[in-house]
Order: structure tokens, then sequence, then C-alpha cells
């Protein structure tokens, strides 16, 4: 920085001349106003307000001036510098917001290009559906019980009620462990979770029982050998049917939707007493027994309005007293459906393979299943 | 069990316009399942009718093939009272026989229209009709020929095929055995329907024969065994009779085929009544008729040609030449009834359920008999079954009833049942008063003691002599029940106390699954089943105990006889599957039981009178194999993709320990990781994997050869830990963490080791040097190459410090890595960059 110019004539000074002045002012306005970018801003700033401008050195030499002049010469002055300071600021500040709108619009980019760097993964339905059972039932107060696969022949059969010489048991086709007289079976159905629950702890009782249950069929688009069911086993006092229907309303209901309820067949099961089939209304035709364009008939449920679910009823007291529960006091009930069969309703699963076959893009398309 | 709507009715009183629908529904809700509907005439629309040949003129045709040009007399049926005139190419019939005609206008099973047409040169109005054109039957021998008496020409065939009767298929369940007869479905119609039941097994009313010294000699040794057994005599019985037609039709419609009337007629009875029956050749018999238990080793050939070796326990019947039948399941077949036997000796025998059970299991015998009298059939009509038997072979086959009748025994007492006479109402919700529950226990043929149940809650029943399965009060409440109706029960929801909720592991188990999803992995469930082949694949040592199996006695494929130890074959055949279907890579994941045998001997039966004691059950889960829950995963192929954001990536050793290290993490588990030479894995690259100090399985690339042999690509990669062990690692409850707001100082240091020290024990060298002050320690750097030497490597460590209390000087920072440095130089033979 350099001082007042005291070598100069005060009355002389011709950069304070007011024209001088004024043409100074707007020659700094009009470059401001011509500067394209922010670069070309700069200069100008350089240009008009630096050391070297005009305005910097009328600026300097007003303390040159007698102090009567100072007065009238630093007010136009200070007035041209303001003006030039004030077209700066707003300039700068159009040309930021210039460069960077098109700063951004340079960045722009395909957002429709793919971003699947890792394919995603997914959980299986059964794994999922079960969760979605057992989240049914604990929501009612119930807890989920579990146990081998591999089980003692007494607890999958003789305990509920399923001697040796029972012509059910042939109804099962079992796997045997080798040698066949080892007592070892895999378990035919998830009940020996509920006969090993019944021996450990005392009623009150509100389990259900997801698994992986064994049996010898043929391996089709509706039968497998090995498969998922899961069962529910309700002991308290003054337990009757009525609990039972109210319960597997409920689950259908949660599974299948508002209006899909249960009916009940007579049937035979050793393990209950009385027994019966349980039915969906179908959730297709919702009991119309007609397709959804009017037709009849309607293909789920092959016209009979309700679809084969499982098998319930009132607990065998000989099964209670085999399993150590006082068969006076308590009365109780069990239901057991397929889990894959539910699943294959639910989903419109046709060939139950697909669930074994551990092909990704079946099981993705599961991956968004709560 | 196949029942014909007409032969229901014949013994029920049903309103006549009762459809089978309604039939079937309603017996489906007494509990008589229906399976299917058999309604032969649904697809046909007459004029169906019955004509007589009277004309026809065989024509060669240039084709080969022969017609007949017919005039067959059809009545009234043709509007003209002409004979019509038919092309027919069947040549199974003669001038005069009765045929069955369908007329122009009428549409058969397939939508086949009829009408007038040309055909060789003739105009052919309508077609002579076989059996399988008519859709009731698979049978391709020629045209069907009515018997002479069917009808006038022009009448109804309808009628006379039966293709108005449909019949109704019943599945039944083992408890109710009675219904494998038309009696037993006919009583359950008549209480369906609240009709009148008439009983067949009652003879229209007609007294028995009583039993006499005269008939065939038969001496039971084992009345256990057998508790009655009845024997009648036919004599002069012709061979060449043969079946009515409405017997054979009704045998067809009940799916069995005729074969003799002598075998039909057993038959029909055991269909109508419910007994099953035996005939033998009375002049093939010799001597007395025995019934004893057979001794293992004994051999029978019984009639269905196989030589059965007999075990102990097997009821068999006997003459004096030793064993003629395996009894009330199947007959011997030396003294079988044929084609020559005049004499027939009728056997109709109430045999013990259990033994017929177990001796149809042993010898894989399923009969028609075996299955009734597995189940149980009614004693008491026993001797009306043999002598409905009687009356039809003699009726339609020529014989004489021998006055003999032979009765050994008498049918079993039923025992009777105290149920408390509001058992029902208390078991199914149903409002079921007293009056109720007495009067449903009769409808199904219960008696109810009547003096007790005016006066007491305890009602003594004693079930009628159909209902072997009727034992228990639960028994009783479910006839009730079915006749109350099952569709009375209300639903009311049980309200259980508050519950517990998921289990720990429960909840453990649903967090891996979703963490393994969320890191890309796609969960499957593959069949346990495992063989020597898979496990030779994986490479397996001879002695590993994952080669010892729990062995299937009955496995699907004997190629897979065990339960699986490892649930790697499952995995690495699903990748194998996957990438084959042209996935360009896969990551999957199982969470699966395996198991290894107990090795304790056989899991004991107790009883079940009581509960077994807690050192009894310890005994049974001893003997049941050891079943952990494994988590398997398996990576083939590419793990990241191609894409316009550079190159691919195929899955290596280390996506494998990041997915056990990513699972520890969630689960708040520190997981350490040892080098470790174990099959299925590249034994360079195989870590055995420890969570809180414990070993719980292994991980990283698989085998070149393993690879190859499940058609993998080279460098999958596997995990298998046991998840079980970890889940009882998880951590409860996190404590809160404290930490610093100070700032942070960084360190990096570069450290040169041999390659045979790993980055774990550096990294744990300079943990322990660095002290308090560390906060983290991360390596970000690994180089080999020139400068530091051969079997050398630098490894380059971030490490950062932070004090609790106070912003760390520079000194500090410094005597903290010098420090840290030291300690891997020390430790590791480490030099400093």
């Amino acid at each position: 920085m350099s001082g007042p110019n005291t070598d100069y004539d005060p009355v002389e000074v011709s950069t304070l001349k007011p024209d001088e002045v004024d043409a100074a002012r707007d020659a700094a306005l009009a470059a401001i106003g011509a500067a394209a970018d922010l670069d070309a801003l700069k200069q100008v700033r350089i240009d008009h307000t630096g050391d070297r401008s005009p305005l910097a050195l009328a600026n300097r030499e007003i303390g040159a001036l007698p102090p009567q002049a100072r007065k009238e010469a630093g007010q136009r002055v200070g007035q041209a510098r303001g003006a030039v300071g004030k077209a700066l600021a707003a300039r700068q500040v159009v040309l930021e917001a210039e460069h960077e709108e098109r700063m951004l619009a340079e960045e722009t980019v395909d957002v429709t290009l793919p971003t699947d760097r890792v394919p995603a993964g997914a959980r299986h339905p059964v794994t999922t559906g079960s969760e979605l059972i057992a989240d049914i039932f604990v929501a009612m107060g119930w807890e989920v019980a579990e146990g081998p696969v591999i089980e003692a022949e007494w607890l999958n059969f003789d305990a509920l009620n399923l001697g040796p010489d029972h012509p059910a048991r042939t109804m099962q086709d079992t796997f045997w462990t080798d040698p066949a007289d080892n007592g070892v079976v895999l378990r035919t159905h998830t009940s020996p979770v509920q006969a090993r629950t019944m021996l450990t702890r005392t009623p009150p009782i509100y389990v259900v029982c997801p698994g992986r249950v064994f049996r010898t069929d043929e391996y089709d688009a509706t039968h497998s050998p090995v498969f998922h069911q899961v069962e529910g086993l309700a002991i308290d006092e003054g337990i009757t049917m009525a609990h039972l229907k109210g319960t597997l309303d409920h689950f259908a209901t949660a599974m299948f939707g508002e209006g899909i309820v249960t009916r009940f067949r007579p049937s035979f099961f050793p393990f209950t007493e009385p027994s019966a089939e349980v039915d969906l209304v179908c959730f297709v035709c919702r009991g119309t027994a007609l397709n959804a364009d009017g037709t009849d008939v309607c293909r789920t449920c092959r016209g009979e309005g309700w679809i084969e679910w499982g098998g319930c009823g009132v607990v065998n007291p000989r099964v209670l007293r085999a399993c150590g529960v006082d068969s006076d006091r308590y009365t109780g009930f069990a239901f057991g459906m397929g889990i894959d069969r539910t699943l294959m309703f639910r989903h419109g699963i046709e060939d139950l393979r697909d669930l074994f076959e551990g092909d990704v893009r079946f099981t993705t398309a599961f991956g968004s299943e709560l | 069990m196949k029942a014909p709507v007409s032969w229901i009715r014949e013994y029920v009183d049903l309103p006549a316009d009762v459809t089978t629908e309604q039939l079937a529904a309603r017996l489906t809700a007494l509990g008589l399942k229906l399976e299917a509907i058999e309604a032969p005439g649904d697809q046909i629309t007459g004029p169906l009718v019955v004509g007589r040949v009277l004309t026809r003129e065989p024509e060669p045709q240039k084709n080969g093939k022969t017609i007949n040009w017919c005039t067959v007399d059809v009545g009234a049926a043709n509007g003209t009272g002409e004979p019509q005139g038919i092309v027919c190419g069947a040549h199974n019939f003669d001038v005069g026989d009765l045929v069955v005609v369908v007329l122009p206008g009428g549409v058969l099973p397939g939508g086949f229209a009829i009408s007038a047409r040309k055909t060789y040169g003739h105009v052919s109005a309508g077609m002579i009709c076989s059996a399988a054109e008519l859709g009731i039957s698979t049978e391709h021998d020629g045209i069907i020929v009515l018997p002479a008496d069917a009808g006038e020409p022009g009448a109804d065939a309808f009628d006379v095929l039966g293709l108005h009767d449909d019949v109704i298929e019943f599945e039944i369940n083992p408890d109710r055995a009675y219904a494998l007869s038309l009696r037993g479905i006919a009583r359950d119609a008549a209480l369906g329907f609240g009709a009148a039941f008439t009983d067949p097994a009652d003879l229209g009313g007609r007294a028995l024969p009583a039993a006499n010294a005269d008939g065939y000699p038969v001496d039971v040794q084992d009345a256990e065994g057998c508790p009655l057994f009845v024997a009648r005599l036919v004599e002069g019985f012709d061979p060449t009779a043969a079946t009515p037609d409405w017997m054979a039709q009704r045998l067809v419609q009940a799916g069995m085929r005729p074969i003799s009337l002598a075998v039909d007629v057993t038959n029909y009875v055991m269909l109508e009544i419910g007994r099953p029956i035996h005939g033998y050749d009375a002049d093939r018999l010799t001597g007395t008729l025995g019934v004893r238990r057979a001794t293992a080793g004994e051999r029978l050939t019984t009639l269905d040609g196989a030589v059965r070796t007999l075990a102990h326990g097997d009821l068999v019947v006997t003459d004096d030449s030793g064993i003629i039948g395996l009894g009330g399941v199947m007959g011997g077949a030396d003294t079988e009834i044929t084609d020559a036997t005049t004499r027939v000796l009728i056997e109709a025998a109430h045999w013990d359920a259990v033994s017929m059970f177990r001796t149809g299991k042993r010898h894989k015998i399923s009969s028609e008999a075996g299955k009734r009298n597995e189940r149980g059939v009614d004693p008491t009509v026993t001797e009306a079954a043999a002598d409905r038997v009687v009356e039809l072979l003699t009726t339609h086959g020529g014989g004489t009833a021998a006055p003999g009748v032979t009765v050994v025994g008498s049918a079993p007492a039923q025992p009777t049942i105290d149920m408390a006479s509001d058992l029902p109402e208390r078991i199914t919700g149903m409002s079921v008063p007293r009056e109720t529950t007495l009067a449903h226990l009769r409808a199904v043929g219960c008696i109810v003691d009547e003096a007790r149940a005016e006066v007491a809650t305890l009602l003594t029943v004693t079930p009628p002599p159909w209902r072997p399965d009727l034992t228990d009060p639960h028994d009783l409440v479910e006839e009730v029940a079915r006749v109350v109706g099952y569709d009375q029960v209300p639903s009311v929801l049980p309200r259980p106390g508050a519950g517990r909720g998921l289990t720990r592991e429960q909840r453990l188990r649903r967090r891996a699954g979703r963490t393994l999803a969320g890191a890309g992995l796609v969960e499957v469930i593959s069949f346990p089943f495992v063989g020597d082949a898979v496990l030779d694949q994986l490479g397996l040592p001879a002695d590993d105990p994952r080669r010892h199996t729990v062995r299937l006695a009955n496995p699907i494929s004997s190629e897979e006889p065990g339960y699986t130890t490892t649930l790697l074959p499952g995995l690495l055949r699903a990748a194998a599957r996957n990438l084959g279907r042209g996935a360009p890579g896969v990551a999957l994941f199982e969470t699966g039981t395996v198991a290894f045998p107990a090795d304790r001997g056989p899991a004991p039966i107790h009883g079940v009178d009581r509960r077994p004691t807690d050192e009894e059950l310890a005994q049974l889960y001893a003997a049941i194999p050891v079943q952990p829950l494994h988590l398997g995963v398996v990576l083939a192929g590419e793990r990241e993709r191609a894409g316009w954001w550079g190159s691919g990536r195929d899955s290596a050793w280390s996506d494998a320990l990041a997915v056990v290290r990513r699972l520890g993490a969630e689960l708040g588990l520190a997981v350490e990781t040892r080098a470790a030479v174990r099959a299925p894995w590249h034994p360079g690259r195989c870590a055995e994997v420890l969570v809180g100090g414990r070993p719980v399985g292994h991980a990283g690339e698989l085998h070149p050869k393993v690879c190859a042999a499940f058609d993998l690509p080279r460098r999958s990669a596997a995990v298998e830990i046991d998840l079980d062990v970890v889940l009882a690692e998880a951590r409860d409850v996190v404590p809160g963490p404290s930490f610093s707001s100070y700032p942070l100082a960084k360190e990096d240091v570069a450290l040169v080791v041999d390659d045979a020290v790993t980055v774990a024990a550096v990294e744990d060298a300079l943990r322990s040097g660095a002290g308090e002050l560390l906060e983290s320690i991360r390596l970000f750097d690994v180089y080999t190459g020139e400068q530091v030497g051969s079997g050398r490597r630098s490894l380059a460590f971030a490490l950062r410090f932070r004090a609790p209390d106070r912003t760390l000087t520079e000194p500090e920072t410094s005597a903290a890595r010098d420090a840290a440095v030291a300690a891997a130089v020390e430790r590791c033979g480490a030099v400093q960059r």
C-alpha cells in the first residue's frame, strides 16, 4: 500500500474531478455487468477496486485535498466505491449461482443405471412362513416348542396312542433307522414335540410346533418324503372343541384373510378323540365354487368351496395319561397341517418340488416376505 | 369303499329326491368321507335303447377291414317302428342278439354327437355301442351283447345298463370298519336322513338253521384267536353256473372283478354284510378243520401262488394234510375253489383283529378280507353271512345246502363303557342336553342302561357289536358329536395367560437368517440323505466321523441310506444346479439338523398306561442320535457382478470367512480363525473358526477336487459351523459402551515379517504393546516383493489412539506406537520399514 500522494498539488488532482470519478464508477459498473463468469469478475474486481484502480487512486488522493474539499470528494468517491462494491457482490451471487447450476448440470448421471453389484439374498419361504405362523400364535400368548427330527419310536407313536398294532401306524409310512427294531425313527409328524412338552411341563400348555417331518412318500408335485408341518397343542382346564374351532378360525383368517374360516368333518386320528378334518373356505372362490370369471368350477377347490387343510381334535385322554397329564382335571386340543401345503395355497405355488430344488430364482422371489 | 347308490337305497327308505351329492355330503358330515362320485350316465344323452339285430351282412372293404351292415329292431324308439340301418365294425354278435343302440341325436362321452351319416356306402342311422364307447369300461372287446331277458327292443338302455346308478366312493377311516360294507354305509345313511333301515344281516327275518352235530368237523385250538368258527356245506354245486348279471354289475361297481359264481358270492356277501367268507373245495379237504397258531418256519402256498414262511403267532387253518390257509387273511392254493368244484365248504369265522393285522403286515398281504378282519367285523353276523352265502350259491348255482351246521365258539361280548352324561357337552363345547346324548347314542346302536341313565350322571353304555372301535368315553363323545353335527361346534378363542414369547435361541436363529440374507445369501432346504458316493466326493477320509451316519432301514434310495452329518452335499448340489441353469454366481446358505449316532443301543419302548419315570425318559433321550443345528454356506462363481462400475469378482476363500465374521458381528461375538486342514476344504485355504475360544466349524476355499466332483468352478468357497454352539455363545445383554470424545491420534506402521507369521499374531503383539491408549487397529495393506525379500511380507497397520480424559500429546502417541512396534519386533521378529 502506498500512502497519500502528497506530491501533487492538492487543487489540481484530476482524478478527483467529478466526471472522472463518475467515469471510473461507470466503467467499473459496465465491466461488472459484462463479466461472464467468476474468473472474469475476479479480474474486474482487481481492475476496478484493486490498488491501482482509478477509484482506489482517487480515494488515496482525498487526504491531499484541503480540508474544505475533502468532504465533498470523500462523499463522491465513497458513493462510487460503494456502488461498485455492491454491484460486485450482486454479480458474484449471480455468477456463483450460475456456476453451481452449470456444475450440477454437468454432473448429471443416468439414474437408471443398475446398481446390483452384490445380488440380494433371501430367506426360504418355509422359514419365513414358519415364523409368520409362530408369530400368529405367539401374539395369542402361545409359545413355540421344538424337538429333534430323529426321534424315539415311543414318542413318535406309542405315547400318542399309536401302539405297535394300531392300524393307523401303517397309515404313516415311516422311515426307520437301522436296525428297524432300534426304537428310533425319522419323526412322521411334529407330535412327539407335543409329547415332550407334556412330559416336561405342567398345564396350562399352549404351544405350536413347526418343523421338518418325514414320510416315505413319492417325490412329486404334491408329495415329498421331506416336508414341514405345524402342530398346535393346548392343555388347560375346560378346553373344548369350540376352543379348537376358534383357534383354527383365527389362524386361517390370519394366514389367508378376512372371511376365510374353517369347517370340521369327523375323522380319525389315534391321538385325538373326537377327531376332525379341518377344511378351509376356498381362498380363491371364497366358497362360491366359481372361477373369477363366473364360470364353474373353481379350479382350486374343484368346485367344493372348501379345501382340506389338516387334522385336529380333542387330545385323547390316553395320550394325556402316557405323558403324565392329569386327564381328569385337564382337557386339550391338538391340530396339525402341512406348512408347505399351506404356503402352496397362500402363494399359488404349483409344484412342491420348487421348495426343495434350491433354485435361487424361486427363493429370491420371497425375499420381501415378512 | 365304493357303494352303488341303488344298493344303499335297498336298505334305507331314503326320500326319492335325495340326490347322490346330498347323500354323499350327509355321509361325509357323519364321518364317511366322500372320495369320488362315479356317475356313468352323466356323459351320455339319449336316445340310448335296447335293439335286436335283425340282419347282419358282412361287407369286406378295400382297406382290408370287414364291416357289418345291420338292420336293428329298436321298437318305436326311432319314431317309425321300422328297422334301423346301422354300420357296425364289431363282430362279436349275431342275428337275434340284444344290443345297445344310440340313435341319431344322442351324444356319447367326450361330446361325440351321433347323426345319420353316409359311410361305407350306406346311411348308418345310429351306432351299436361298446362298453368303452359308453364310458363304463375301458375294455375293447367288441360291442355290448345284452342278456336275452334284458328288455324289449326300444326299451331305455340307461336302466338296463345301470347308467342311472351312481357309485359313491368313500374314504373309510380305520375306526369305521363297519362302513366297509353296504350294511354299515346304509345304516349311517338311515341315521343321516332319519330314514328306516333294513338290516341285510337280518336276511329278511328268516330264521337261521340251528347248529348241529352233523356239520363239517372243526376243532378250534385257539379260541382267543378265533372265538367263533361257522362252517356250512353246499353240495351238488354247478361250477359252470354263471354269476347273475345284477351281482356281477354290483361287484364291478364296487371295484371288484367277477371271477366265478362261488368266488363272486363270497365277495358279494362280504360287501353286503361286512363279514369276509372263505370258500373251500370240500373234495380237496382231508379230515377235520383246525385253527391254531403257526410255529415259526412252517410253510404255506397261498392262493396268490406265493410260498409263505410262517411265523409264530400267525393264525392258520389246518386239515389233516397240514396248513391250508392263513385264517382270515388269505386261503391256501391247495384247497381253493376251482372251475370243477361241486362241493363248497363255507367258512365264516371271527378272528382276533390284532393277529390279523400282524399277519398281514408280516407277510405284506393286503386283502379285502384282511382289511376288514384287522379293523374289526361284527361277530354277531357270522352265522347270517354263512347262511346268506348258502342261499346265493344254492339259488344261482343249483346246489343244495347240507343239513349240517357247524358253529364252534360264540361271538365275544361287548364291553360296556361308563361315561358321564355331560361329557359330550364338556368336550365339544356344544350344547348337548342329556336327552340328546341318550338319543344319539341309541341312534348309532348303543344300548344305554336305562335304569342308571334316568338317575345317575354316569351312563353305562354298551356299544353295538359292529363298533369294536368304541372303547372309551371319548369315542362315545365323537358319536354324539357327529350326529349333532360338527358344524354346530361354536368358535371360541381360548385365553391363555401371558406367554414367554420366542426363546432366546429362536430369536437368535431369526437374526442369523436375516443377517445371511442381508449379506446376499439365498436360503435353501435340501433333503438330508447321504451315501458313500457323495461323502467320497467331499473327499472325507475313511476314518472321518462324518462318515458314521445314522442309517435308515428303508431309505428312499439305497445309494443314500444315511441321515447326513454335513449340510455341504445338499448345498454344493444346489449351487451346481443353479450354475447349470445359467446363474453367473451363487451364494447359498442352509440351516438344518445333522445327526451323529448315539450308539447307545435301541431306544426302549415304554408302556403307555402311565408317564415314564424320569430315569426311563433319560434312557429314551440318550438313545436318540445327537442332532446339532448346523449352518452351511456355499459361494460359487461371481460374488460381485461386473457392470458399468468395473469388473466383477468371483467368490474366494475370504468371502467364506467374511460371512462367518459378519454373522459373528451381528451376534456380538468375536470370531477367531486359525489355519486348519480338513476335507472338503483346500488344505492351504481352510480356517478353523472359533467363537469364545470354542471351535465351531470351518470356512474357506473348497479343494479343487471337490469343486470338480460337484461341477463347481475352482475357488468356490464354503462354510459349515455348529450354529447351536455359536448361538449359545451369543450375548444376552449388550453392555453399553463408554467412549471418549477427545481428539484421535493416528499412527501407521509397516512391519516386515516372515510369511509364516500370521496377521493375527502381529496384530496381537501390536495390541499388547500399545497399551490402553490404543482404540483400534486395522491391517490396511499387505506388500510382497523385492523390497522386503522373498519369504517375507510387509504388513501395514493403522493404529488409532485416544485417551478417555485428555488430548494425547505427540510424545505420548509416539511412545505408545514405539511400544507396539517393539512388542511386534520381539514376539514376531518384525522389522519396521
